[in-house]
């Protein structure tokens, strides 16, 4: 099949829009209010999807502008949804981030906040933030990345003191994720403060009280500290980059920059790094569960080989995956980002020199054009986000969820895919899609016990 | 828990004391809050033939209040457009709007044979980049076009506009005529931008507006069937739309088009030859009844297929109109053949529900439409608002005179619609239409959800997160409907959750079969074990009896 280029219309995105990103990123702060200053259709909209691939409460407030706001500005909206938001929900933070709207009419935050500031609507103690995510620019990696840093802007704070103690950027991942990153830095002994940090706010129990505020999300006082810290390890380039650099600019704390730690070796290098930092000895655990994911592969490295796999997500995440993916003799042979980034298709490329097979990469690229890919060349298994079923579906390929956002199952806020242990659940999740479907296909003959 | 006292066959509810759940809600929140939630919060009274007590609707939401609404894009592009398989749907815009309403509501479509266009699984966007809103996008909007059309050839393409869109002048309309005339087939834009309304609710009329415009009354071939009706405001979520097909048609009544579930763009396209609008959604689509009467001369009836109760009057409803005595009989013949496993089913689940309370804080209609299902298994709806409806939603049709139109309706146009001179039909002629009356039939008529709700029950339109948990607290009902942002909310309260936008992953909750469905569905969440092991053995007695020695 000829697959026509097109230039100017977007089937099927393998992305969305900033301020999503930087909704999901403030969740992560303790006690903050994230604020959508813009239309409330956006704020409802990013709510509804978060809530969908979290499935639990997702709080956050909105300008709504409606016309008048548009043609005169929203600051009288932002000042009274301030004081409402302090009046009535009470947080500790209101982190605002901008829309389409906002910044095509080009309001001013910090202004606006300084008027809330000088009308006395900010009570003592608490704080507005801020990020500029126009949604014309950039997608929800780069909001992401954008209100991390906005963190570092407004609260990390030198003062001289010299904290053992590393910072932590986890990258746009999961709050499962970000506990095992917390986690394993208990197990090597290294003291972390990890932000921005949705573990405890977006897997919370179920208690029968509803709070408003959970007990999880990095502090203030944490995140303040964050600029006496030895060191900052960035976890994935587009989304945590920014802040990091950020922190090293302002406080001097400098930081390493590494690929997400997903799959054993780039989960080598993070722990590596956090040991050299730290100047301590890894300990058996950590060896303990690098070996059990590396008996896994060990074991079933059969059904792993020269099998073809078609990804789609985001770079952080797919650089390292295809990484993971090849260093057991998988072939990712199509993979397809809606984030640009300047060096992704280069890495994929080195990545993937050894592939026996030609690779296709786009960046940035819609699903539309992966199933085009697909089609022409199928493949024997395609991870991603939920919307990949529907190509799934029509291919008849097993699909294994990983990314954001997964709206039709469960599991990703509890369950790791970073780390040794989320290297062992990836594994799982690719075998069982796998060999399900070997079992599916086998003829009476060879439908096998043993596996 | 709140809990509705059978004395004598009526039933009374024991609530607390609404006046003081008012105060409550209002006490905390700043003056200017409390000011303009007072006259959205409003305790229900019915008295005979009088009005309910006036409630204030369709305004701004209040900034930072933590609202349920969406956007104008939302009640455009999502509700009314969004169930059409067979027209390409452009967002024009930056990518989130388009990615956000793409496959979210559970519209579910069945074309006849597999092969058949299908373009609701996909998402179509111009992607608007920072050059885009700097330099104009009309260009880009226009090639964006001619891709699609390269790519699948559909018979029509509709455009619209999302925020920054109206901001930098992009003119969508003027974009779809070129691309009309150059490619041949039917393009259509929307001006949904997200600010343009308070609510979804100015998308909807906007919807109404351009599918009046654009495509009712393209095709005049009267197609067959003696009884022919179109089902406006019905959205086909978890299958509906397909029960009250299937309905119909065992009752002889010919569907002209469905607005929009499961719907085509023939079927727009035709629908102005039917001879009565049902209309289920009054709320997003009665913009488009009235404008049909006045130019098509179609008459339109308020129906509702939510509970077999009301979906036995609403065909009732249908086969009195067209004054027919064979369709008459064949739709007592369906509802009896019907009912039987409907009764059976309700009272034993009656006998598990009864006096249990619920609190519904859904859209424009479903708030009302659903506590007829609930009082069918004996639950009684003691607090409920809309998300986006208008007075008339809630005091009935006949405040519409006296609804004040402020700026921001005034922002979405009211078409100036006039009888077509060749296509004017009037399908009664005023003395059938003035039978029908006498008989009971209304015409252009909504009640409203006020009338059918008890005396000191609490009316809330636009709900905040504070109220709420607050009410919540207050009432602790044993359900509580709205949608997915209020969804986990609640259930961390320890109280069930239902879904009334997408029913979760249920439904289908229309017609008969839907009622058997919703019945079940209520049971399994009302009264099911798993909200019984909230505390551990040891947080329910958290003392120690005894030590264990471990040395």
């Amino acid at each position: 099949m000829e697959i026509i280029e097109r230039k100017h219309l977007t089937i099927n995105p393998a992305k969305t829009c900033q301020p999503i990103g930087a909704m999901y990123a403030a969740l992560g702060i303790h006690a903050c209010l994230p604020h959508s200053h813009g239309s409330q259709g956006c704020c409802a909209y990013h709510r509804s999807t978060l809530t969908r691939h979290y499935k639990e409460p997702v709080m956050a407030a909105t300008s709504s502008f409606t016309e008048g706001a548009s043609v005169f500005g929203g600051q009288a909206n932002l000042v009274q949804a301030i004081d409402n938001i302090f009046t009535i929900y009470k947080p500790d933070v209101i982190a605002v981030h901008t829309t389409c709207l906002s910044e095509t009419i080009g309001d001013d935050i910090p202004q606006i906040v300084r008027k809330a500031q000088a009308d006395g609507k900010i009570p003592d103690g608490k704080y507005v933030i801020h990020v500029n995510t126009p949604s014309y620019v950039g997608t929800h990696v780069t909001g992401f990345a954008g209100m991390t840093k906005a963190m570092v802007d407004y609260f990390s704070t030198c003062t001289g003191a010299q904290l053992e103690q590393i910072n932590i950027v986890p990258g746009y991942v999961e709050p499962s994720d970000m506990a095992e990153l917390k986690r394993m830095a208990r197990l090597l002994g290294v003291k972390t403060v990890l932000f921005p940090d949705t573990s405890g706010v977006l897997n919370r129990p179920q208690t029968g009280r509803y709070e408003m505020f959970p007990k999880g999300g990095v502090t203030l006082d944490a995140m303040s500290s964050t600029g006496d810290s030895m060191a900052t390890i960035a976890l994935g380039p587009t989304a945590s980059g920014p802040a990091a650099r950020a922190l090293d600019s302002k406080c001097n704390v400098p930081c390493e920059i590494l690929e997400l730690p997903i799959g054993f070796k780039a989960t080598d290098r993070f722990v590596d790094t956090l040991r050299k930092i730290a100047g301590i000895n890894v300990p058996d655990e950590v060896n303990d569960e690098r070996g059990q994911l590396l008996d896994i592969v060990t074991d079933m490295h059969q059904y792993f080989y020269g099998k073809k796999v078609a990804l789609a997500g985001d770079p952080d995440h797919l650089v390292s995956l295809t990484e993971f993916l090849v260093s057991i003799d998988m072939w990712p042979i199509h993979i397809v980002t809606g984030t640009p980034s300047k060096k992704f298709k280069a890495r994929i490329r080195e990545l993937t020199q050894q592939v026996p097979h030609q690779v296709n990469v786009a960046c940035p690229g819609d699903l539309f054009l992966l199933h085009q890919w697909i089609k022409n060349q199928p493949v024997d298994l395609m991870m991603g986000n939920t919307y990949l079923k529907y190509i799934a579906r029509d291919e008849d390929i097993p699909l294994v969820r990983f990314g954001f956002p997964i709206l039709d199952r469960i599991g990703h806020s509890y369950f790791p895919t970073v780390g040794y242990v989320g290297g062992m659940r990836l594994l799982e999740k690719i075998l069982d899609a796998i060999l399900e479907r070997k079992d599916r296909d086998a003829p009476e003959e060879c439908f096998e016990l043993v596996m | 828990m709140t809990t509705v006292k059978k004395i004598g066959s009526a039933k009374v509810s024991i609530l607390p004391d609404p006046f003081e759940v008012k105060q409550e809600l209002l006490r905390e929140v700043p003056t200017k809050v409390a000011r303009k939630r007072a006259k959205q919060v409003v305790i229900n009274k019915v008295n005979d033939g009088e009005h309910v007590p006036e409630i204030t609707a369709n305004t701004r939401t209040i900034p930072g209040i933590i609202t349920q609404r969406g956007c104008t894009y939302a009640g455009c592009k999502g509700v009314v457009l969004g169930p059409t398989r067979d027209i390409v749907n452009i967002t024009h815009g930056p990518i989130g709007c388009g990615f956000y309403s793409w496959l979210t509501r559970r519209n579910q479509t069945r074309p006849p044979d597999p092969g058949d266009e299908n373009y609701m699984p996909y998402c179509f966007s111009t992607d608007m980049q920072e050059e885009d809103i700097v330099f104009g996008g009309e260009k880009k909007l226009r090639a964006a076009i001619e891709e699609a059309y390269e790519l699948f050839k559909p018979k029509a393409i509709s455009i619209f506009a999302t925020c920054p869109v109206g901001l930098i002048g992009d003119d969508v309309h003027a974009v779809a005529r070129e691309m009309k005339e150059k490619l041949g087939i039917n393009v259509f834009g929307f001006s949904c931008e997200g600010y343009r309304g308070v609510s979804q609710s100015a998308g909807h009329h906007v919807a109404n507006n351009g599918l009046f415009t654009h495509v009712i009354g393209l095709d005049d071939r009267v197609k067959g069937g003696q009884f022919r009706i179109n089902l406006l405001g019905e959205y086909n979520i978890g299958g509906d739309a397909f029960e009250i097909e299937r309905l119909l048609d065992e009752c002889g009544i010919s569907l002209v088009s469905t607005f929009s579930g499961n719907s085509t763009y023939d079927q727009f396209a035709n629908a102005h030859t039917a001879d009565l609008n049902t209309i289920m959604c009054h709320r997003s689509i009665n913009y488009v009844a009235d404008m049909m009467e006045t130019k098509y001369g179609i008459p339109w009836i308020k129906v509702n297929f939510i509970g077999s109760g009301a979906t036995a009057k609403s065909l009732r409803k249908i086969a009195q109109y067209f004054e027919d005595a064979q369709l008459i009989e064949r739709v007592e013949r369906v509802i009896s053949k019907e009912m039987p496993e409907v009764v059976k089913v309700r009272d034993e689940i009656r006998s598990r529900c009864e006096g249990k309370v619920a609190m519904l804080f859904v859209g424009g209609s479903r708030a009302h439409h659903y506590q007829e299902l609930f009082r069918e298994i004996g639950m009684e709806t003691i607090c409920a608002g809309y998300e986006f409806a208008h007075r008339d939603d809630y005091e009935g049709r006949e405040v519409l005179p006296h609804i004040k139109v402020d700026a921001d309706s005034r922002n979405i146009e009211e078409l100036e619609v006039a009888p077509d001179p060749e296509r004017f039909r009037p399908r009664k002629t005023p003395e059938e239409r003035a039978r029908l009356e006498a008989a009971g039939l209304k015409f252009m008529d909504y009640e409203g959800m006020m009338r059918q709700m008890n005396p000191n029950t609490l009316v809330v339109d636009d709900i905040n997160q504070y109220e709420t948990d607050r009410l919540i607290d207050i009432y602790k009902p044993a359900i509580f409907c709205a949608g997915i942002k209020e969804k986990f909310a609640v259930q961390k309260k320890g109280i069930p959750m239902k879904q009334l936008h997408s029913y979760d992953s249920g439904g289908p909750y229309a017609g008969f079969r839907g009622a058997i469905n919703f019945y079940r569905e209520i049971d399994r969440m009302v009264n099911s074990r798993i909200w019984s092991y909230l505390k551990a053995p040891w947080q329910e007695s958290p003392e120690l009896a005894a030590r264990y020695v471990c040395d």
